[in-house]
């Protein structure tokens, strides 16, 4: 099998329209949640959400950069925030300007969650007000997930594997794993690999709040309400934004002489077969994949310093990931580090495994590991594990694990390491 | 200019993201505005909120210029 490794990294995040503002302000241990700004939650029962920041923020998103005003327009903010990711991780690959006989052997695996529930909100509004006559013609594209990938590819150029994951939370991780496939199978050389999310709309946060999933006892004090591991954690807060990585065949990459930031090892994939929502009692769904992705990656447990941890401050989710990561670094468990920077910029759902795959290598760029913010009294079951409680931590990082879990029983895990 | 004009102008900048200037009366929405059919379908569907007229599918598909939304608009009203 061909060797897989990672030449470029984007992102759009609440704390930051970059990766590298993004990363600077999880390092900094600030918390991108406030009240939901995009419609009025008055009424809602969850308030607050980590919304990507207007472009005249401090750390805004300014997507008249990369995004043509009439596709603005046309489609969905995850599609949006997808393109805008995508273009800086090929900018930073340095591969803007490929020939094409690269580009028939370079592709996109950009997914999603949900998708552009935004507009199907809206457009339905329109329908039932005004009538058929009055949809959208761009109504169906602006809204479908692959038309991330699909608009890249338009823009770039990018004629090999189009493909789009749809795997609710495990998307990010799901869409590099599979891309990381695709280019070790000699389907691609390059592959554009990642997940994008915008549902903070009405609908969005009344459904996700009627599932009991999001955290409403915190609406007062919106950065503290994403609390992974606290015992007085009640719910996930929605985030949005896009992570995309460029992925590269090794001895393409290094005969090009591209700055090589990390090999993907290893990907574990597995399925709860248990419950639409709830995660398996025991966790086993997360301990298989996280054990095949080890597997897969060659390496031993004593390699792994730093998991980002699905972690999304729920009652039950964070309890049984916890549970499985003990369980399957038993002895190894004192020696690494593993936090949930979902504490910072909340729930990215279909972007999460994307964004946080990009944290989990610059921590082994920088040697340092991002925190887990709000964690002032740890549940009983975290002694024994370094958490990385409010302040970013100073350490040797080598290999690093990501997991993400998503509603289905749907479970993604990946090992990458630096070169 | 006539008040039609400038009103469509206006929504022709909006929905294509196009300079001001380039939105003569003569150009063509795909040849110089860079639209496609269905921002063409999108176009018709905002003449006809903003003017309150009806455009047939038949006589939209006539309207190849800003010149000829000015004109079947204002034969309409």
């Amino acid at each position: 099998m061909r060797r897989v490794v990672v030449t470029g990294l984007g992102m759009v995040s609440p704390l930051g329209g970059d990766v590298e503002t993004s990363w600077k302000n999880i390092i900094a241990s600030k918390s991108g949640a406030a009240t939901i700004t995009r419609f009025d939650a008055a009424d809602y029962k969850c308030r607050i959400a980590c919304e990507v920041k207007p472009a005249a923020h401090e750390y805004g998103f300014d997507a008249n950069l990369e995004v043509d005003h009439k596709i603005q327009r046309q489609v969905d903010l995850f599609i949006v925030f997808g393109i805008a990711a995508a273009s800086e991780a090929l900018k930073d690959a340095g591969l803007t300007d490929m020939t094409e006989a690269e580009r028939l052997r370079a592709g996109c695996s950009i997914g999603s969650g949900i998708g552009g529930l935004p507009g199907i909100e809206s457009e339905s509004l329109v329908l039932a007000n005004k009538g058929p006559g009055r949809v959208s013609p761009h109504f169906v594209h602006g809204r479908l997930i692959n038309l991330i990938s699909g608009q890249v590819s338009i823009k770039y150029g990018l004629m090999g594997p189009n493909h789009a994951v749809v795997t609710a939370c495990s998307t990010g991780a799901h869409s590099i794993g599979d891309a990381a496939r695709m280019i070790a199978m000699d389907d691609a050389d390059v592959m554009l690999a990642g997940g994008a999310e915008s549902a903070i709309c009405p609908i969005g946060i009344a459904g996700f709040a009627q599932a009991r999933a999001l955290s409403t006892g915190f609406n007062d004090t919106p950065e503290k309400a994403s609390r992974p591991y606290d015992v007085n954690r009640d719910g996930f807060v929605m985030g949005e934004g896009a992570g995309v990585v460029v992925l590269e065949e090794y001895e393409r990459a290094k005969k090009r002489g591209a700055k090589i930031y990390a090999e993907v090892l290893g990907y574990g994939l597995s399925g709860d077969a248990y419950h639409v929502t709830a995660p398996h009692p025991e966790g086993s769904g997360g301990y298989r994949s996280m054990e095949m992705a080890l597997r897969k990656s060659g390496l031993s447990l004593a390699d792994i310093d730093y998991v980002n941890a699905h972690g999304t401050s729920t009652p039950l989710g964070d309890e049984l990931e916890l549970g499985a990561v003990k369980r399957l670094f038993g002895d190894h468990i004192g020696s690494m580090s593993m936090s949930s920077t979902k504490s910072a910029i909340g729930h990215l759902l279909g972007g999460a495994g994307a964004v946080e795959s990009i944290f989990c290598i610059l921590a082994m760029r920088d040697q340092i590991v991002p925190p887990t913010l709000n964690l002032d009294e740890p549940s009983e079951s975290c002694a024994g594990v370094d958490l990385v409680p409010h302040v970013a931590k100073e350490r040797k990082v080598r290999a690093v694990l990501n997991n993400s879990f998503g509603f289905g029983g749907t479970n993604a895990s990946l090992i990458m390491k630096a070169v | 200019m006539s008040e039609t004009a400038d009103r469509v102008k206006k929504i022709v900048v909006e929905h294509l993201g196009v300079e001001a200037e380039k939105v003569t009366e003569d150009a063509s929405f795909i040849d110089d505005l860079g639209a496609d059919s269905l921002d063409i379908v999108e176009l018709v569907m905002a003449f006809e909120e903003e003017f309150g007229v009806e455009i047939p599918d038949d006589a939209a598909e006539k309207i190849a210029t800003v010149k000829d939304a000015i004109d079947y608009i204002d034969s309409k009203q």
